[in-house]
């Protein structure tokens, strides 16, 4: 190796290790190179694009919702959301607590909220916080070098009518479940309907979001746009409640739990729906706070729940107009009389009348005043006589049993109990007794008020059952039809006239020149036999009070049907009915409406909502009085 | 006297090349940005640094050899100067500032070097005693030490290359060879201890480039990324996203490879290195026909401190190697880089013409 230079030059030997040191270097910077630029040169031009493409969605506004007479009940705001960007390589996750306590957020909340993001893709951003505040915003202009990730992106949010005016019916908006949002079906910060029409028209309402994909810098800052994509906004939903006649029977009904519904027995036309207690849909809109949620979720009279479509509950003496029905079709109860004495034996076994607890009896008595005093023993006779079969066919074809079909999420279908169902469920057999407390609407069977509401609707006009709906554009809507004799018809009509007037169980709900009537429930929440084993307060199970009726009696364009959880007596119920059958009638015998005018002229008839403080409707209702 | 004749054409016209391509891609890797005039003061620099090799082609090699103990010491005396007065800038205390400019010493200094360690390995037998050794690495090790401390570990490690190519190529054996690769291992630790926080983090970065995705390891995975982006024909001239997109840092100083390959593709970058290998290999051949041992160590040692620059620079940009801060020698903005290069092949200039003078 070494090599003595006579020219005293370096020996060329180590010449050549140098030499071929450097072209060895050399190769493993060419084999770098091949490795980056033609190996991996699809996976690095990734990244390229993911570092300078950003893709923001553009939401598309929420279909606004409108009245019947074009009056606006839910609207957009404005507003921008914070959300994060976790594609490209800058690394978010070491800015959290910085950008934490920029927009004033907990930082375990935040590291919640990005990790139920988890499983959606990175190019899509996510929501940290919305609604958010000018000085936010600031903040996050001010910080585009250190936070390229974060950006404020423009949502239009939800504003609904204050004080939960309709708020069982429009229901409200959230974000998607972890499961809609694994499955790709929303993107993350979407508006999803919750419940309610929000949840029913969900698809319609939220339109098609857009899409901007544009280019920016290390910094953050837009260079260039690649695609702006508009979004296709929502479809407004035009309803068939009407502003006014809602409000009358939120006043009417006030604080006191239970539902109201009201509808067109000629269309099935929702014109107002009622729960209580009910809820603030705004909250919801705004990112309700936990504490409020538990409050809801945990509240025994259940605020979240329609009870309009969901209370399943027992009819009580609303029950008998199925049996008039049924016993005047069948020919038995037209001529038939019954002598009340205020007790009715059945195999030995005796059955009270309500009129017995106040030491009195109705004596003999038809079919009509039958209905008017609501008398027990009529119907016990003429149901059993009947047998529980003809009471469950009548039931049955009057929609008893079964969801109306209202474009409403989550509608119960109640009970109409057979011996088939009952061999079913408890492997035992019907006892006749069973069919005396069925007759007058207790034991098993329950109903809804939307049921029931639409049943009344029904009976008056002849049998003509519509699909109960809100939406005005709803299609499929005829249902069904019953025919039913004219007899039934006008009998039982004169016996729910009868109902309202002196001598009725809902006299004091009379309106002086209003041609309406109605029939009174009064539906233990428990047994008797059941109520003598609780000691202690039993406030709880009062029973609830329930009323249905109709404006005009003779082919109806209102009916009604009003729940009173724990109201005692029917009554109360009745009263409510009334204001809001009255209300119903002021409004169509003034003419031209105030809302038809304000639709022609292009005036919003927008109000702020009505108070549900409850005053005004006791006020109305005055004090109660015995039975 | 001056003979152009003589110059090697060749050797400057690649050099004048790789400068030319070095100005358009820090002209093309800056639009828009705040270096965005950068470009013009490398032309200043490269007409400068074309007369610096002129004039340094024209003062006799031998008078530099001869006078390279008093260049030695003035060197060290400069670089403690430098250490006591020098402007602080970006936390290094490497610059002093000469006729408005802001001079690196440090580049300077590495010619000394290279000069110093040619003369004594190229006066020493060819078997070196230890002692031989021991001097050499203490002639490098002092001025390293002081740049080191400025600090500048980048600079500091660009002398050593010197050394060692010196006491090759003096005849160092194989034996003291492997001595001092485990003298140099069992160093490492200590060397560790010694490294600030943001160069430790620099290595940290380089074996685990996702410990610190914003640091040095942000820095090389843009890097790689603005590479691997170019693919076979790049992206087209000043159409790199990864450099107009400014995610590539300092595109025109440490990595400005990266932008380069991410305009030009592999194609591109192969061109650019082979230029790169046709100079040293050039610089090679001038080391061997070079009229003594000391000549031609002296050009040796320009080739190992360019050859370093180039391996370690684009080492850096592949990935291959951690960020040290080592410019790219002819490409790199910057003046003190250039002059130093243009300076050092006006040396081999005239090395190469005192070959014909005999």
């Amino acid at each position: 190796m070494e090599i003595v230079d006579r020219n005293d030059r370096i020996p060329a030997g180590r010449m050549a290790v140098v030499q071929y040191g450097i072209v060895l270097g050399f190769i493993v910077l060419g084999l770098g190179l091949w490795q980056l630029q033609i190996l991996q040169a699809r996976k690095y031009a990734a990244l390229a694009e993911q570092n300078r493409v950003r893709m923001e969605p553009i939401p598309a506004p929420r279909g606004k919702i409108y009245d019947a007479r074009g009056r606006l009940l839910v609207d957009n705001y404005p507003s921008f959301s914070a959300y994060l960007q976790r594609d490209g390589s800058h690394d978010w996750r070491a800015d959290l607590p910085l950008i934490a306590s920029g927009l004033q957020l907990a930082l375990p909340d935040l590291e919640a909220q990005v990790a139920k993001f988890r499983g959606s893709p990175a190019y899509q951003p996510i929501p940290i916080k919305s609604d958010i505040t000018e000085s936010d915003e600031e903040f996050i202009a001010a910080h585009r070098d250190q936070f390229p990730e974060l950006e404020a992106i423009m949502a239009s949010r939800r504003l609904y009518p204050k004080n939960g005016f309709a708020a069982s019916l429009i229901g409200y908006v959230g974000e998607p479940t972890a499961r809609q949002l694994d499955s790709g079906q929303y993107r993350p910060g979407a508006v999803v309907g919750k419940s309610g029409l929000e949840q029913y028209y969900n698809q319609q309402l939220m339109g098609v979001d857009g899409e901007r994909r544009v280019l920016v810098n290390s910094h953050g800052r837009v260079v260039g746009t690649l695609l702006d994509q508009a979004p296709v906004p929502g479809k407004d939903l035009h309803l068939t409640l009407d502003e006014n006649l809602q409000m009358a029977a939120e006043l009417a009904i006030g604080d006191r739990p239970g539902a109201v519904v009201a509808l067109d027995p000629r269309t099935g036309g929702v014109l107002a729906l009622v729960s209580r207690p009910t809820f603030d849909p705004n909250l919801f809109a705004q990112g309700l706070s936990s504490a409020q949620w538990q409050q809801w979720s945990n509240n025994p009279e259940h605020p979240l729940l329609d009870k309009a479509i969901q209370a399943q509950l027992a009819p009580g003496s609303v029950f008998k107009l199925v049996l008039s029905v049924a016993g005047l079709q069948e020919n038995i109860a037209e001529t038939k009389k019954v002598d009340c004495t205020g007790v009715f034996y059945y195999y030995g076994h005796p059955y009270h009348c309500w009129i017995a607890a106040t030491g009195g009896e109705h004596g003999v008595l038809g079919i009509q005043q039958a209905i008017t005093q609501s008398c027990d023993i009529y119907f016990y006779t003429l149901g059993t006589e009947m047998g529980i079969d003809t009471i469950d066919k009548y039931a049955f074809a009057l929609g008893l049993g079964r969801a109306t079909g209202i474009d409403l999420p989550g509608e119960a279908s109640g009970l109409v109990p057979t011996p088939q169902w009952k061999e079913a469920h408890y492997h035992l057999p019907w006892y006749k007794g069973e069919t005396v407390s069925v007759a007058i609407g207790q034991g098993p069977v329950t109903v809804t008020p939307v049921q029931l509401a639409r049943m009344v609707g029904g009976i008056a006009s002849g049998g003509h059952f519509p699909r109960p709906h809100v939406d005005a554009d709803a299609t499929n809507t005829a249902g069904f039809d019953f025919p039913l004799t004219q007899t039934t018809v006008d009998t039982i009509t004169a016996g729910m006239q009868g109902v309202v007037n002196p001598g009725g169980t809902a006299a004091s709900a009379h309106l002086q020149g209003v041609d309406f009537g109605g029939k009174t429930g009064t539906a233990q929440t428990i047994s008797n036999a059941k109520l003598r084993t609780i000691t202690g307060s039993h406030s709880q199970y009062v029973d609830n009070a329930w009323f249905v009726g109709v404006w005009p009696l003779k082919n109806p364009e209102i009916s009604v049907c009003v729940l009173f959880q724990r109201g005692a007596e029917g009554p109360l119920a009745a009263r409510i009915a009334s204001q809001v059958i009255k209300a119903f009638y002021q409004e169509q015998t003034a003419a031209p409406s105030t809302g038809e005018a304000q639709r022609r002229l292009g005036v919003s008839g927008r109000q702020a909502g009505a108070s549900t403080s409850g005053t005004g409707g006791e006020a109305a209702l005055g004090p109660v009085p015995g039975k | 006297m001056m003979r152009f004749r003589d110059f090697d054409w060749l050797l400057i016209g690649v050099a004048l090349l790789i400068a030319v391509i070095g100005v358009a891609e820090i002209h093309n890797a800056t639009i828009g940005s705040k270096f965005a005039s950068v470009w013009v003061r490398q032309i200043y620099y490269l007409v400068a640094g074309v007369l610096l090799l002129v004039v340094m082609s024209q003062i006799d090699y031998k008078l530099i050899l001869e006078s390279s103990p008093w260049l030695y010491v003035i060197s060290v005396a400069g670089l403690i100067g430098v250490l006591v007065v020098g402007k602080a800038i970006f936390h290094s205390r490497r610059w002093i500032p000469v006729a408005g400019a802001h001079l690196q010493v440090s580049e300077f200094v590495k010619l000394v070097i290279i000069v110093v360690v040619a003369r004594f390995c190229g006066e020493a037998r060819l078997n070196l005693a230890w002692r031989d050794v021991l001097c050499v690495s203490a002639l490098v090790a002092v001025p390293a030490g002081l740049v080191l401390l400025e600090p500048d570990l980048g600079t500091a490690l660009t002398y050593i290359p010197v050394a060692v190519v010196g006491l090759w190529l003096g005849g160092l054996r194989w034996r003291q060879l492997g001595w001092l690769t485990l003298a140099a291992a069992l160093m490492l630790p200590v060397a560790w201890h010694g490294l600030h926080p943001y160069q430790k983090a620099r290595l940290e970065g380089f074996m685990q480039p996702q410990s610190d995705p914003l640091g040095s390891g942000y820095q090389v995975l843009q890097s790689k990324i603005a590479v691997g982006a170019g693919g076979v024909w790049g992206q087209g001239m000043a159409q790199g996203s990864q450099t107009r997109g400014e995610f590539l840092p300092v595109p025109h100083t440490d990595f400005i490879f990266a932008a380069f390959s991410e305009e030009y593709g592999f194609v591109g970058a192969l061109v650019l290195l082979g230029l790169y290998l046709l100079l040293l290999m050039r610089l090679i051949q001038n080391a061997q026909l070079a009229p003594d041992r000391s000549a031609g160590m002296v050009v040796m040692g320009v080739v190992a401190v360019l050859a370093f620059h180039v391996l370690v620079n684009v080492g850096m940009v592949v990935g291959l190697m951690p960020v040290a801060g080592i410019p790219l020698p002819l490409m790199s903005s910057g003046g003190s880089s250039l002059l130093f290069t243009f300076a050092a092949l006006g040396l081999v200039m005239n090395i190469r013409m005192a070959r014909f003078v005999n």
